[in-house]
């Protein structure tokens, strides 16, 4: 019966060409058609069209992702094509949501994309975030990323959390009640003291180890397989290959998602004034 | 001497020894920038210098990691 259902599906939901596009994932018995479906019907937001939200939003875009947004306000710089492959020589100068938009629908021009030339801030990070069913954090700064962690602990959205500097990368995947950011890192590190990618330099590829793994994260979380990094912190040292997950507990005095919590606004913090010369 | 495990890397650590200390012992180069578990719990700042370590404990640095974007 179930065979027949599927096949039955298959003929209603998916064109030829689908089938054909997505066979690898079809093939895959934790996936399957019904999985493939789950990925079609998803929506997510990436935020950051950098080194992160590139590698992100091409394999979001080729597994056929139904709805990306893409929250972008910078536009391409020449220093930026060493690790941010979404992005091309003949980009440099535009707007770099523009330019991941031009390369989804190249990639999949199934994929709706939704494009956001602006900052995450307080403003209007909860009106943004409510339209997605999962938050990629692919920025460069921890202003935003505290921000993006409060947002989706209130609105009750589940995130992928990732930071990489030099040859080290960290990523967990937050759900609701699982542990966020705030209960490992109370709050932002003082302005200036923690260098970001701009300051520090990173080795592109770095930047594709850790955005695959939120890809990898955020499609495992649609289709249901496996276990996400949740209660986890992955980090790893590219110099020596070392993978390291550390369990890490949801903290009950954490400000925003623990019993008391004594955040009820999203903050906009301070940045690096390194981080300012965007604007 | 005992032995802790420290980011998972086994350690020879002289008793008594606090988290301050052991983090001045690893030569972490910006304290402020590291949020520290012990056994698995997160420990805090201010308590760093009342926690004393003993055989068997595992100890994690956690460190702040920003880029992506830019």
């Amino acid at each position: 019966m179930r065979v027949e259902r599927l096949e039955l599906r298959v003929m209603i939901d998916f064109t030829e060409e689908q089938i054909q596009r997505y066979s690898r994932h079809i093939l895959l018995q934790d996936v399957g058609v019904e999985g493939q479906e789950k990925i079609m019907n998803a929506r997510v937001l990436v935020v950051g069209a950098g080194g992160l939200g590139a590698p992100v939003s091409l394999y979001l875009a080729a597994a056929g992702i139904g709805r990306i947004g893409i929250v972008d306000a910078d536009v391409v710089d020449l220093s930026n094509l060493q690790r941010q492959v979404i992005h091309f020589t003949k980009d440099v100068g535009v707007s770099k949501v523009k330019s991941a938009e031009e390369k989804i629908k190249a990639i999949n021009p199934d994929v709706q994309v939704d494009t956001y030339y602006e900052f995450l801030d307080s403003s209007n990070a909860l009106d943004i975030i409510k339209e997605y069913d999962f938050v990629v954090d692919g920025t460069d700064n921890f202003p935003v990323k505290f921000l993006i962690n409060d947002a989706c602990v209130m609105a009750g959205k589940p995130y992928s959390h990732g930071g990489i500097l030099r040859f080290n990368g960290q990523t967990f995947t937050h759900l609701p009640g699982t542990a966020c950011y705030r209960c490992m890192f109370k709050e932002p590190p003082p302005v200036g003291a923690v260098p970001t990618c701009s300051q520090a330099g990173v080795l592109g590829a770095i930047a594709g180890m850790l955005g695959t793994i939120q890809a990898a994260e955020t499609l495992k979380y649609f289709t249901g397989v496996g276990e996400l990094l949740t209660n986890r912190l992955l980090t790893f040292d590219a110099k020596t290959m070392q993978f390291r997950t550390i369990p890490v507990k949801h903290r009950d005095s954490c400000a925003i998602c623990g019993s008391n919590p004594t955040i009820d606004h999203l903050i906009d913090y301070e940045q690096a004034a390194c981080d300012l010369k965007r604007n | 001497m005992a032995k802790i495990y420290v980011n998972g890397d086994v350690q020879e650590v002289s008793l008594p020894l606090n988290v301050s200390e052991l983090i001045q012992q690893n030569n972490v180069q910006q304290p402020e920038m590291v949020s520290v578990q012990v056994n698995e719990e997160f420990a805090e700042r201010e308590d760093w210098e009342q926690i004393l370590l003993k055989e068997g404990d595992k100890v994690d640095f956690l460190y702040f990691m920003g880029g992506g974007s830019i």
